[in-house]
């Protein structure tokens, strides 16, 4: 990697990009669209597989990625969310989890590269969406019967292996391990990023980012901030942070807690506020980076960037917000 | 540095520095070391073997061990197995798992299972630096930390150069070849036992000191730890012994440098209390400072066996001043000293208002706070309450004393408001006084119809508790009726009173009983009469009004406390369950709010009558079953009719946000809010009444609820339907041609009264008794919960104590009805026949069908698909009613009167329990004796719970069967009246509202299932099949229609 992006850290607050699935909603898309002329013949219904449109329409993920760098975010993240074998399984699609986050890498690599060669001064990256999946590895989905698990860690290392060799061989410059609701799933991913590291021979910063999901203060599966933190500190990674869920003015008192404690970057990504009755997220961009601002003056955070509903304008006001302020200073910060 | 310390993690965090002083391992659940519970997991006694792991994070454990080291067992399957199902529960998932075992495989397998940060236990050099080096760096890659055993190729370490010299190599290996984390390191350098009689273990204790002193100066960051109990391994038997041989070793092995032990913490005295004699010959063992230490601790032991400990009642509070004490005994719930308190500060304060507006309001608030910020609980709340109601009872007499004072400068004298008819001589004329008497006593044999009515609602202080006498003589005259209090007249005017020469007498008489302050209303004997509901509001009115003119602060205190606001309560038309409704009262009462409680089957009338004549603030409708929805909104309807303007709050178990906000809300432009539970609607009232706060909520929910029917309206678009045709033909496929029908023993109805209380409580679900109370979470676990366990233990046993009660006593009693009959289906239809000749039909139920679009393979199911249709079979159905609520309303009465909410709440949620146990019991002897399908059957109470037997038992009115007239049916094919007491309202409610009914279906396929919404085209068919109109049909239908009407 010709920037190293520690270095950039000790010098400023870098930009994650927003949303990717409230600006693909932008476009009126249909079936078609989403199927191009690969997936055709394809026997089940593929409208709603985001990830998908990285192969049959990257026309508009490069675009959706260019607005963002356009408006000041450092990184963008890769359109691969749903990109393992087991999300993807709910369309069929398992055979097509390489190419999906091979060319979801490939693309954001391409523009980043573009903009990066005309501003030299600002390096663009491209950071690995790993999501969470569809299944908790260490929830059961029956209640009557808590002791079952529709996934086992075995089965999510295998499927985050081959999503994670994709995004490596596509370009990305770090992975983002990220909406960690349940932490065993993120274990699941950090082993199987440190097993392809082992065999590929070099390491990538690691970002992991995790969910609070209501006022509890705790993740999905029940861990507190703090837990949470101390469960993924046992490999030396870039940066942990909180992503979705909350709106940034709830997440506060959370970022307080990793700001304070964690002995790495620190990251927030929060949604465009709670959604409304509607499930739509009305935090316009002045009200969200007002509430950024307030983090970065706290000096809690790293990086900063926006999750589900928002937008270009929301970043580039939350990139004005973070040239403003100088970045977190770690204590005890552990080497990579 | 600061950053090297051991942080573990289960769902809270775990961090372990040089002040955390020590982390103790819970050992418990472990099947090497525990009998019990190597027992419960080879029976595979998952629950209780997690209740072992609860007791364990109870008693104080930080680090939960687990081991599953058994030679019987599936030691991987089994490890996975618990981890997964600690997972579930929160309360003890709260604290990081050791992985315990010899065997990696058992090892690696837990560790796919834990998200939290954990420890193993653990990994050595026994078996080579190889395997040691692969299973380390395993171990780092998921996160966790290790024991690591003081033990090599050559065998375990058991002196003091063995333990420093694997730890050391130990160490390096992790450290230089692993890169595992220094702090991560736990060493275990083994306790072995002292006092063994061996003269080569004396030393033991000793050398495991020095090898902790000496891991912790020289391996930077490693942790030292040990299994405690193995060190008093010879004085087995002797608790106290190994109590005190524990503590002194933990207190010399922490001095060291121990920071982490598997001890159990019930197994452990307090260091410093440790008698000197016994402590002395135990620090001898253990430092080995004398060659009979041993024998002399031996000797000493036989003294000390099973030293028993008692408790202490902690009345400490009761040291502290009156107000402190009365702030206790609220927030405690304690009515003991309540009394003697409240008569210590009366005499204290200037007024005994001022006791109610000071301290006991004060004492109160904190409740409130401590409620509304989840630091009390509800049954703890209603306990305060009573104190509450308690102390201001005892003040009650005080503040009525006052009240005369306060009138006493009117111009007729003072006058004792005593008893009987004796005071006439102190407001009558001395002159003519002995004449009137006679008079007197001779009018009140001669009343007239409309004397005898008032008086009958006069008397015993019925209206709002102000006191009247009749034909009382003041001055010349004589009264019809007066309130001396409040030196209100009442006169009632027959006709004789409308001759013009009694009229100049009766204003002469008026004119002059108002110069002597009394103020005279009249009414005519045809008022009386025809509007005695009119000419009591008037009279209660005028009564409040005299109140707050004649003495404002005293009609604040009657009202309530300056600023209170009231709230009006009731359960509407139709309707008897008020639990919940109850509940709501006491905790809005215990935030300051004046509560008139209408209690149960109010008309609409009634309640907004009395809105008006309370003045209240806000009115609150709770209901249970789906027809008192239909009334809410017609509440809602008159008050908008009658131009009301009051906040109105729904609540109740039918009642949702939905609900209000598509049917209530647009029928009433004043102010409705639905309120989820009682918790919530002290806000709710609070932001309605406060005058600053109104206009925000009012316009608040009524767009949010604009924006819910908009919703509403949108969504239903969505959602597909079939037509009832499509959905009959896709019934449930059953193949009655092979069914064996099972002819119950005996048909027709078959009567059990007086059943024993005592039996049916075997078979309560208690689950649902806790939710009463607000109390969340499961049967038996909620006893243990870390937040709420031990209100709810004390709710527990308040309930077993009033279940002894009712039996001890006989207070309730347990009626039921069941009946069996020939039956089939015809369509969606049950027919009910007389005999097995199946002619004469005796009854017809009517079911509903599923009209929601099903995918493939799954039907839409109706009850009447599990009955055979007619002329594939000899099939039957069941149907049964059950009380457990005879005789609840004395009790209820007697506890009221005590102002006992807890206990008049308490007797019906036992009731209510009593009635389902009792359902779930006939049930079973339906099953097993009556229709005698499952003969053989055998469940405990908690598989009976879960519903494991065949067949089920839907109630007319909830979701497989939401219609409710046909409670109608069933009552009257079971004669239920007459047979056990129930009897139905207009709404079809049972009363006593301790009632279950409904239906019995045996076939296998059987389910519950909820009817979702219909479409028009079934509301036709059933309104066709029950006789209905349309318009009927859709009102018992309401619920459940897809489209508005």
């Amino acid at each position: 990697m010709a920037y190293n992006i520690e270095e950039i850290l000790k010098q400023r607050i870098l930009v994650l990009d927003g949303a990717m699935g409230t600006m693909i909603q932008r476009h009126p898309l249909t079936e078609e669209d989403f199927r191009g002329e690969r997936f055709k013949d394809h026997q089940h219904p593929l409208k709603g597989n985001n990830d998908l449109l990285s192969i049959t329409r990257p026309d508009i993920i490069k675009d959706i990625h260019r607005l963002y760098f356009e408006s000041g975010a450092d990184i963008v993240e890769t359109n691969t969310f749903s990109g393992t074998t087991i999300a993807q399984a709910d369309y069929s699609l398992e055979d097509a989890v390489y190419d999906i986050n091979f060319q979801s890498a490939k693309i954001a690599r391409e523009v980043a590269d573009q903009i990066t060669a005309s501003e030299p001064e600002k390096p663009r990256f491209v950071a690995g969406s790993i999501g969470p999946t569809n299944r908790t590895a260490s929830i059961s989905p029956d209640v009557n019967d808590p002791g079952f698990r529709a996934i086992t860690f075995d089965e999510l290392v295998e499927a985050y292996e081959q999503q994670v060799i994709a995004l490596i061989e596509g370009g990305v410059d770090m992975l983002l391990v990220e909406t960690v609701f349940d932490t065993l799933n993120a274990k699941a991913a950090l082993f199987a990023i440190e097993n392809v590291f082992e065999v590929k021979g070099f390491k990538l910063p690691i970002m992991v980012s995790g969910t609070i999901t209501d006022a509890s203060g705790r993740t999905l599966s029940g861990q507190t901030t703090e837990a949470f933190l101390i469960s993924v500190s046992h490999i030396p990674i870039l940066s942990i942070g909180l992503n979705c869920a909350l709106g940034a003015a709830q997440l506060r008192p959370y970022l307080e807690t990793l700001s304070d404690k964690a002995p790495f970057h620190t990251s927030a990504h929060p949604n465009a506020g709670l959604p409304n009755e509607f499930g739509q997220y009305d935090e316009t961009p002045e009200e969200m980076a007002a509430q950024i601002s307030d983090f970065l003056k706290s000096g809690f955070l790293n990086i900063v960037g926006g999750c589900c509903g928002t937008t270009p304008d929301h970043i580039r006001l939350i990139a004005q917000e973070a040239a403003k302020h100088s970045p977190r200073s770690i204590k005890n910060l552990a080497t990579i | 540095m600061s950053q090297v310390t051991l942080k573990l993690s289960g769902l809270e965090p775990l961090i372990v520095t040089p002040e955390s002083n020590f982390v103790n391992v819970g050992e418990r659940t472990n099947v090497t070391g525990s009998k019990r519970f190597a027992r419960l997991i080879k029976e595979e006694k998952y629950d209780e073997a997690l209740e072992i792991a609860r007791d364990q994070v109870e008693g104080g454990a930080q680090i939960l061990d687990v081991n599953m080291d058994e030679g019987m067992l599936d030691g991987k399957a089994a490890m996975v197995k618990f981890l997964n199902l600690i997972a579930a529960e929160p309360d003890i998932a709260r604290i990081p798992i050791m992985i315990d075992s010899s065997k990696w495989e058992i090892i690696e397998a837990g560790l796919k299972c834990i998200q939290g940060k954990g420890v193993v236990n653990s990994i050595s050099l026994k078996e080579g630096e190889e395997a040691f080096i692969e299973h380390a760096k395993k171990i780092k890659r998921y996160g966790a930390a290790t024991v690591v055993m003081a033990f090599d190729e050559k065998g375990q370490a058991d002196t003091y150069e063995r333990r420093i010299e694997i730890c050391k190599r130990s160490y390096d290996v992790l450290v230089d070849k692993v890169g595992f984390p220094k702090e991560d390191i736990i060493f275990d350098p083994n306790i072995f036992p002292v006092a063994t009689g061996i003269e080569e273990h004396n030393n033991n204790a000793v050398d495991f000191f020095r090898a902790t002193k000496w891991i912790r100066e020289n391996l930077p960051g490693a942790h030292v730890s040990g299994g405690v109990s193995n060190v008093s391994f010879s004085f087995r038997g002797n608790n106290p012994v190994r109590e005190a041989m524990h503590s002194a070793f933990l207190y010399h092995a922490i001095k060291e440098g121990m920071d982490v032990g598997i001890v159990n913490p019930t197994m452990l005295e307090v260091y410093d209390d440790i008698p000197k004699e016994l402590l002395e010959r135990v620090e001898d063992v253990l430092l080995n400072r004398r060659d009979d230490a041993t024998e002399r601790l031996l000797e000493f032991a036989e003294t000390v066996k099973g030293v028993g400990k008692t408790l202490v009642k902690d009345d400490a509070w009761r040291k502290e001043s009156v107000e402190k004490r009365l702030e206790h005994a609220l927030v405690k719930g304690i009515v003991e000293f309540i009394d003697d308190d409240t008569e210590e500060a009366r005499k204290k304060y200037p007024k005994p208002l001022h006791v109610i507006e000071g301290p006991l309001m004060d004492g109160m608030n904190v409740v409130g706070d401590l409620f509304g910020s989840g630091k009390m609980f509800l049954p703890q709340v209603v306990k305060s309450a009573r104190v509450m109601k308690k102390a201001v009872a005892y003040l009650l007499p005080y503040l009525e004393a006052e009240k005369r004072a306060a009138r006493s400068e009117s111009p007729i004298p003072t006058f004792p408001t005593g008893e009987g008819d004796s005071p006439s001589f102190q407001t009558a004329d001395p002159n003519t006084y002995t004449k009137l008497k006679e008079f007197a006593s001779e009018l009140r044999k001669n009343e007239t119809e409309a004397e005898r009515i008032l008086w009958a609602n006069l008397r015993d202080s019925q209206i709002d508790g102000f006191e009247f006498r009749r034909q009382h003589i003041i001055g010349h005259y004589i009264a019809d009726f007066v309130c001396l209090k409040l030196k209100l007249v009442i006169e009632i005017d027959g006709s004789i009173h409308q001759l013009p020469e009694v009229k100049d007498n009766d204003q002469f008489r008026t004119e002059w009983l108002e110069s002597q302050g009394f103020k005279v209303i009249r009414f005519t004997n045809r008022e009386v009469v025809s509007q005695l509901e009119r000419t009591k509001l008037v009279i209660a009115n005028t009564l409040w009004e005299i109140v707050e003119e004649a003495s404002p602060t005293l009609g604040e205190n009657e009202r309530g406390q300056e600023g209170s606001a009231k709230i009006l309560l009731a359960t509407v038309k139709g309707d008897v369950h008020d639990i919940g409704k109850n509940i709501v009262g006491v905790v809005l009462a215990c935030n300051n709010f004046d509560i008139v409680d209408l209690g149960v089957m109010v008309p609409a009338d009634k309640i907004l009558d009395a809105a008006i004549e309370h003045k209240v603030d806000c009115i609150g409708l709770s209901g249970l079953i789906t027809p008192s929805l239909d009334e809410m909104v017609h509440v809602a309807k008159e008050m908008e009719r009658r131009s009301m303007k009051v906040p109105l709050l729904i609540g109740g178990a039918t009642t949702s946000r939905i609900h209000t906000a598509v049917k209530i809300d647009p029928v009433y432009s004043g102010s409705v809010v639905h309120v989820l539970d009682a918790s919530k609607s002290v806000p709710v009232a609070g932001e309605l009444i406060s005058k600053e706060t109104y206009n925000n909520i009012y316009t608040r929910v009524k767009d949010e609820y604009a924006q819910l029917r908009e919703d509403h309206a949108n969504r239903k678009v969505i959602k597909n339907y079939i037509s009832l045709k499509e959905a009959q033909e896709n019934r449930v496929k059953i193949d009655w041609s092979t069914k064996e029908f099972v002819k119950p023993q005996v048909l027709g109805n078959q009567v059990f009264n007086d059943y024993s209380i005592e039996e049916i409580s075997q078979y309560i679900d208690w689950t649902p008794f806790f939710s009463t109370w607000m109390l969340k979470g499961k049967f038996p676990r909620i006893l243990e919960d870390e937040v709420i366990g031990e209100e709810a233990k004390k709710l527990y046993a308040d309930a077993q104590k009033m279940i002894q009660l009712v039996i001890e006593k006989n207070l309730l009693f347990a009626n039921a009805v069941v009946g069996l009959y020939p039956a089939n289906a015809i369509g969606d239809d049950i027919e009910v026949y007389t005999n097995e000749s199946r002619t004469e039909v005796l009854k017809t139920f009517h079911m509903l069908r599923q009209q929601g679009k099903k995918g493939n393979g799954i039907p839409n199911l109706s009850l009447a698909d599990f009955v055979a249709p007619k002329g594939q079979g000899q099939d039957y159905i069941g149907g049964f009613a059950v009380t457990a609520g005879i005789g609840i309303e004395p009790l209820l009465e007697a506890y009221e009167k005590d102002h006992d909410d807890y206990n008049s709440i308490m007797i019906k949620a036992v009731a209510d329990r009593l009635a389902e146990a009792f359902a779930e019991l006939m049930h079973e002897k339906v099953r097993k004796e009556l229709w005698a399908y499952a003969v053989s059957e055998s469940f405990d109470n908690e598989s009976l719970i879960k519903e494991n037997y065949q067949g089920i038992r839907p109630a007319p009115g909830y979701p497989a069967c939401p219609e409710h007239t046909e409670k109608g049916i069933l009552f009257d094919l079971l004669e239920v009246e007459k047979n056990t007491g129930i009897s139905l309202t207009e709404s079809y409610a049972m009363y006593p509202a301790a009632s279950v009914s409904g239906f019995y279906f045996m076939h296998e396929e059987a389910k519950y299932f909820g009817l979702g919404k219909i479409e028009k085209d079934q509301v036709e068919s059933y309104a066709t099949r029950k006789g209905w109109t349309i318009e009927e049909a859709e009102k018992w239908l309401a619920p459940n229609l897809s489209y508005d009407v």
